[in-house]
C-alpha cells in the first residue's frame, strides 16, 4: 500500500509478521495470541489501578477494553504501552514474552497508540508533528504525500502543511490517528476514537478499522459506546474498579448486559418530557459573518439563530466547519461582531466581552476543558473564579477563599465529582469528573442563556447521563439552552430543535421530531438548501475543512 | 520522547502523579547545598583550601553585625528588583531588563535630588527623597513600558527588548554623568556631585549603612504577598500565566497582563535603582549597580516566584556578592567569583526543579525492595 519510512522495521520480528498475511479476520489459532496480558497488577500510592488484570488479544482481533472513567483502562493501555511499569504480571507478545520498559519499545514492538489527550505540538505543522516519530532523514514532500493518501484511504482527511493551533479537537485525533497508521503497526490502541466524528464519518472509521484488521493488525479499542463496541468489535474485556468483570462476545450482549458488567447497573432512563412552548427570545444572532481571525480559521457567513427560555437547541456539525469560531463570539473573546450580530436578552452584546456577556446572564462550557475552562495547574477552588469574579467571591479587589471554598465544595457534592476536595489541582481530575465540575461551575452562575460545547467528549456514560440531566434541569427551569456537539446522538437525546454547521454556514432550524440522522448527515455536507446552492460541495472536501 | 543514556544509572527518574509540593520548596535547599559543594571543588581546583574558601565566602560576611547590615543593605535591591521580577514571570511575561530599568530610576531619582540639592532648599529633605523615589519608579517603569509597548504594538520578542534596553540604559547614565548631570567642580570626573547628608536616605540604625528603603522592602514583600495570593488582579496576571486561553475565556485582558506586570516590575526595578543612589552611593556614578537586576532573576526563581521566598533569594544573592569581594581580598581569586557562584546556583536550581515533576527511583538490587 504505503511506502513506510518508519524506522522501527529492522527487527526479524517485524519483518517476518509483515510479509505472513493474516489468513482471515476471524482470530486464528495456529499463530499465538498477538498480546498476552496475565496478573498485571499496578497500585498507586491512593488506588489499586490495575488488579490481576488478564487479556489476550488474538492476530487481527479488534478487542474492546469497555469500562468507566477509573476503571483502569488507561494505565492497562499505558502498561502495554510501555508508558507504566506494572507492579506484577507478564506481557506476551506474538507468544514471547516481553519487557516492555518504554514506548520506543513498544513502538519497535509495532504497537502503536492513539491517546484521547493528544501530544501534538501546536505551532508544528501536520506533517512536521508525524515527522517527529520517525527517522531523522524523513523526506517531508514524500511524508505529506503518505499523509494525504493515507487520509484519503481511510477515509481521514488532512492537509500536511496547516499548523495544529488551528486544527479542532476532530481534526487534530485525526492527525494521531494517520501517525499512529504510518508505522504499520501489529497493534493499534484507540482511545475513544470516535468521541468527535460523524455517524457517517464513525462508520468510514470501522470501515477502516476493520480493513486495518484484515490485514492482520489487532485493534484494542477502548470505549464506552456501547453501540459501537457491539457493532464493531470481535470481543470485549469489560474492567471495573481495575479488576476484570468479564470477557464476552459484545455481539452476543445487549447494551443493558453490557452496562451492567461495566456499571454494575444499567443506567438511568431520563424519562422524556413533553415539549412545551419556548418562552421570550433570549439569544439571538443575526446574520454574524467575522472573516477568518488567521489563514486556516472558517469564516462565518450570515449565521442566524434564535434561543428562547426554556428550550434546548443543537447545533451539529463536523469539527473545523466554523464551531470555534461561533463559540468565540458567543463567548466574547473574538468582538470583531458587530454590537447587532449578537442579541443578549435584547441588549445588542456582539462587541462585549466575556463578562459583559456574564453579567448579563449568560453562562459558557467551552470545548476544551484543561487550558480553556480550567486552568491544570490551579486548584478547583482557584479554577471557580474564571467565572466567578463578583460579589461574594471578590470584594474590593480582593479574592474572598472562604466563599470560593465554599462554592467549589458545594458543586463537588451537588454535580457528585470525584475529586479529593477544593483544593484539587483541575488536572488531576480525570475527564469526566472536571467536565461535571465546569458544568457544575457555571449552572451554578443561574444563567439565563446557556451555551455549552461537546458537553460529554471523552466523558463516561455515567457522567454523560448526569450532565445531561442537569442540562435538562436548567431547561425546565426556564433557561435558554445552546449545545454545539459533534455527537449526534447526544444532540438527538437532549435538544428540541436541531441546526446544522458546515462551511461556517447554519442551517435552518429543524425540530428534533422531524429531523433524522440521515437527514442531519446531509446536511453536515452543507446541502440543505432545497435548489441545490451548496450541492456543489463534496463532502469529503468538507470533511478535510 | 525523553531518551535516556544507556548508562546503568542506580536510579532513574520517574514522573510524579501529582508535582512535589515539598520539593518545589525544598529545591531551591538542594540546589544551594549543591551549589557550596560545586563550590568547593572549584576553590580546591583554583589551589584554595576548600573549607577556608568556604568559611571566607560564606561566614566572613555575617562575622558581625556591621557586616549583617552590609548583608541586608545589598539584599535590599535584589529583592525589589525580584518582588517585579516575579509578578512578571508569573504572567509569562520574561523581563529580562530589571538592570535597565533599576538604572533608568537611579538617573531619575538623582536627577530629582540634584535639583533640589542646590544650597537654597524649597522642601525639606524627607519631601525630596519621596519625590526621588516616585522618581525612580516612574523611572523604570518607564523604561519597562518601552519593552510593554513595542511587545504591545510590534509583538516585539520581551525577552530582546528588556535586555536591550538594559544597555541604552547604560549608555543613557554615561551621558548623563558626563553631561546634564556632571558635577561641574568635580575635574571633569564622570560623577555627579555628592548630595549633601539631608538628601540620603536616613540609616535605620546609628553607624550603620542600613538604611530605611530595607524597610520599604519589608513592607514591599509583605504587599506582594497579598497581591499575589489574596487580590484578584494578582490572579488574573496568575491564570494568564499558566493558561492564556483560560485567561481568554474568563475575560482578563493579555495586554492589560502585559502593561500591568512589566509596569510593576519597572516601578519596583525603579525604586531600587533610586534607593541605590539615594542611599549607599548618595552621588550618581557611572555605574549604580553590580548586576542587581540581573541577579535578581536567580533570587525570583530562588525564591519560587513568591514575595517572602524572594527575601531568602535576596539573602542568599547578597551573601555571593559580600562572600566573592571577600574571597577577592583574602584569597585573591577573580571578582568573576561571585557570578561563577551565581550561575551556579541558577543552573543547579533549574536542575533541582526536574525533581519537582520526576522522582528518583532507585533501581539497584539493594533498593528495590524498599
Amino acid at each position: 500500500m504505503l511506502h513506510c519510512t518508519a524506522p522501527n522495521l529492522e527487527t526479524p520480528l517485524i519483518r517476518k509478521a509483515i510479509v505472513t498475511p493474516a489468513k482471515s479476520d476471524t482470530p486464528d489459532m495456529p499463530f499465538p495470541p498477538r498480546l498476552e496480558l496475565s496478573g498485571i497488577c499496578k497500585s498507586y500510592p491512593a488506588v489499586v489501578a490495575n488488579d490481576n488484570v488478564s487479556l489476550t488479544v488474538a492476530r487481527g482481533e479488534i478487542h474492546a477494553v469497555l469500562g468507566e472513567n477509573g476503571a483502569g483502562k488507561s494505565t492497562l493501555m499505558k502498561i502495554i504501552f510501555g508508558a507504566v511499569k506494572p507492579d506484577a504480571g507478564t506481557v506476551r507478545w506474538n507468544g514471547a514474552d516481553v519487557h516492555v520498559a518504554n514506548p520506543q519499545d513498544a513502538r519497535k514492538l509495532g504497537i502503536a497508540m492513539v491517546f484521547q489527550h493528544f501530544s501534538l505540538f501546536d505551532t508544528l505543522t501536520v506533517a512536521e508533528n508525524i515527522a517527529l516519530g520517525l527517522a531523522a532523514d524523513v523526506n517531508m514532500a514524500e511524508l505529506a504525500e503518505q499523509i494525504r493518501q493515507t487520509g484519503k484511504n481511510y477515509g481521514l482527511e488532512l492537509e500536511p502543511h496547516r499548523h495544529v493551533h488551528t486544527l479542532s479537537v476532530g481534526e487534530r485525533q485525526r492527525v494521531e490517528i494517520v501517525r499512529a497508521l504510518l508505522t504499520k503497526p501489529q497493534l493499534l490502541i484507540l482511545d475513544e476514537p470516535t468521541s468527535v466524528l460523524t455517524p457517517q464519518a464513525v462508520q468510514k472509521l470501522f470501515v477502516t478499522l476493520r480493513q486495518i484488521s484484515a490485514e492482520g493488525c489487532s485493534i484494542l479499542y477502548i470505549s464506552h459506546k456501547l453501540d459501537e463496541i457491539r457493532e464493531l468489535c470481535h470481543s470485549a474485556t469489560v474492567m471495573r474498579g481495575g479488576k476484570v468483570t468479564g470477557h464476552c462476545d459484545p455481539a452476543q450482549e445487549t447494551a443493558a448486559s453490557l452496562s451492567r458488567l461495566m456499571i454494575g447497573a444499567e443506567p438511568e432512563q431520563e424519562e422524556e418530557t413533553e415539549p412545551h412552548a419556548p418562552g421570550e427570545l433570549r439569544l439571538q444572532i443575526k446574520h454574524l459573518s467575522l472573516p477568518r481571525a488567521h489563514a486556516f480559521a472558517t469564516p462565518l457567513d450570515g449565521i442566524t439563530l434564535d434561543l428562547c427560555s426554556g428550550e434546548i437547541v443543537g447545533i451539529a456539525g463536523v469539527s473545523g466547519n466554523g464551531q470555534q469560531e461561533l463559540l468565540a463570539a458567543l463567548s466574547g473573546e473574538d468582538r470583531r461582531a458587530k454590537p447587532a450580530m449578537i442579541t443578549l436578552k435584547g441588549k445588542p452584546v456582539g462587541h462585549l466581552g466575556p463578562n459583559a456577556r456574564r453579567a448579563l446572564g449568560q453562562s459558557l462550557v467551552p470545548e476544551e476543558r484543561l487550558g480553556r475552562g480550567a486552568v491544570p495547574e490551579m486548584s478547583l477552588t482557584d479554577n471557580m473564579l474564571l467565572s466567578h469574579q463578583r460579589a461574594p467571591f471578590v470584594v474590593n479587589g480582593m479574592i474572598q477563599f472562604k466563599h470560593a471554598i465554599q462554592a467549589a465544595a458545594d458543586i463537588i457534592s451537588r454535580f457528585r465529582v470525584k475529586a479529593s476536595g477544593p483544593a484539587a489541582l483541575a488536572k488531576s481530575l480525570s475527564g469526566g469528573n472536571l467536565q461535571k465540575f465546569i458544568v457544575g461551575r457555571e449552572i451554578v452562575r443561574k444563567p439565563d442563556v446557556f451555551v455549552v460545547a461537546q458537553p460529554t467528549w471523552g466523558v463516561d456514560v455515567g457522567a454523560a447521563a448526569q450532565i445531561h440531566h442537569e442540562i435538562r434541569l436548567l431547561k425546565e427551569a426556564g433557561c435558554a439552552v445552546l449545545v454545539i456537539s459533534e455527537e449526534l446522538d447526544e444532540l438527538f437525546h437532549l435538544c428540541d430543535r436541531l441546526h446544522v454547521i458546515a462551511k461556517g454556514r447554519l442551517s435552518p432550524s429543524i425540530s428534533n421530531q422531524e429531523a433524522t440522522r440521515e437527514q442531519i448527515g446531509l446536511w453536515m455536507s452543507g446541502l440543505w438548501d432545497k435548489d441545490g446552492n451548496a450541492a456543489g460541495v463534496a463532502t469529503g472536501e468538507l470533511a478535510s475543512a | 520522547m525523553r531518551k535516556l543514556p544507556h548508562v546503568a544509572l542506580p536510579f532513574r527518574l520517574e514522573l510524579r502523579a501529582v508535582p512535589s509540593r515539598n520539593m518545589a520548596y525544598f529545591s531551591p535547599v538542594l540546589a544551594l547545598a549543591l551549589t557550596l559543594f560545586f563550590g568547593a571543588l572549584l576553590f580546591l581546583a583554583l589551589g584554595k583550601n576548600p573549607l577556608t574558601g568556604l568559611q571566607v565566602f560564606l561566614l566572613e560576611p555575617i562575622r558581625s553585625w556591621a557586616a549583617i547590615s552590609e548583608l541586608l543593605l545589598k539584599t535590599t535591591p535584589l529583592v525589589l528588583c525580584a518582588l517585579g521580577l516575579s509578578i512578571c514571570y508569573r504572567a509569562n511575561v520574561w523581563n529580562i531588563g530589571a538592570e535597565g530599568q533599576l538604572i533608568a530610576g537611579g538617573i531619575a531619582a538623582g536627577s530629582v535630588i540634584l535639583m533640589f540639592d542646590n544650597g537654597s532648599p524649597v522642601l525639606p529633605g524627607g519631601m525630596v527623597l519621596v519625590l526621588a523615589s516616585l522618581a525612580g519608579v516612574l523611572g523604570g517603569a518607564l523604561w519597562a513600558g518601552i519593552t510593554a509597548l513595542l511587545r504591545d504594538r510590534f509583538n516585539a520578542n520581551e525577552i530582546l527588548v528588556s535586555l536591550m534596553l538594559t544597555y541604552i540604559a547604560q549608555l543613557l547614565l554615561m551621558y548623563m554623568v558626563n553631561g546634564p548631570l556632571k558635577d561641574p567642580h568635580g575635574m571633569n570626573f564622570p560623577q555627579s556631585r555628592v548630595f549633601s547628608p539631608e538628601f540620603l536616605l536616613p540609616p535605620l540604625f546609628a553607624g550603620s549603612r542600613l538604611h530605611i528603603g530595607f524597610a520599604v522592602m519589608l513592607i514591599a514583600s509583605a504587599v506582594m504577598t497579598v497581591f499575589v495570593y489574596r487580590s484578584f488582579a494578582g490572579y488574573r496576571l496568575t491564570v494568564g500565566g499558566l493558561a492564556p486561553l483560560a485567561a481568554r475565556y474568563a475575560g482578563f485582558s493579555s495586554r492589560r497582563a502585559l502593561w500591568t506586570s512589566l509596569l510593576i516590575s519597572g516601578g519596583f526595578a525603579g525604586i531600587a535603582g533610586a534607593f541605590e543612589v539615594t542611599g549607599p552611593i548618595g552621588q550618581v556614578l557611572p555605574s549604580i549597580s553590580p548586576g542587581y537586576g540581573f541577579a535578581a532573576i536567580i533570587v525570583a526563581f530562588v525564591g519560587r516566584l513568591n514575595p517572602i521566598g524572594t527575601i531568602f533569594g535576596g539573602l542568599i544573592l547578597s551573601l555571593f556578592y559580600l562572600g566573592g569581594e571577600m574571597a577577592q581580598s583574602r584569597l585573591g581569586l577573580p571578582s568573576a567569583i561571585t557570578g561563577l557562584f551565581q550561575g551556579m546556583l541558577l543552573f543547579l536550581l533549574l536542575a533541582c526543579d526536574t525533581l519537582i515533576n520526576y522522582r528518583l527511583r532507585w533501581t539497584s538490587p539493594a533498593h528495590a525492595q524498599s
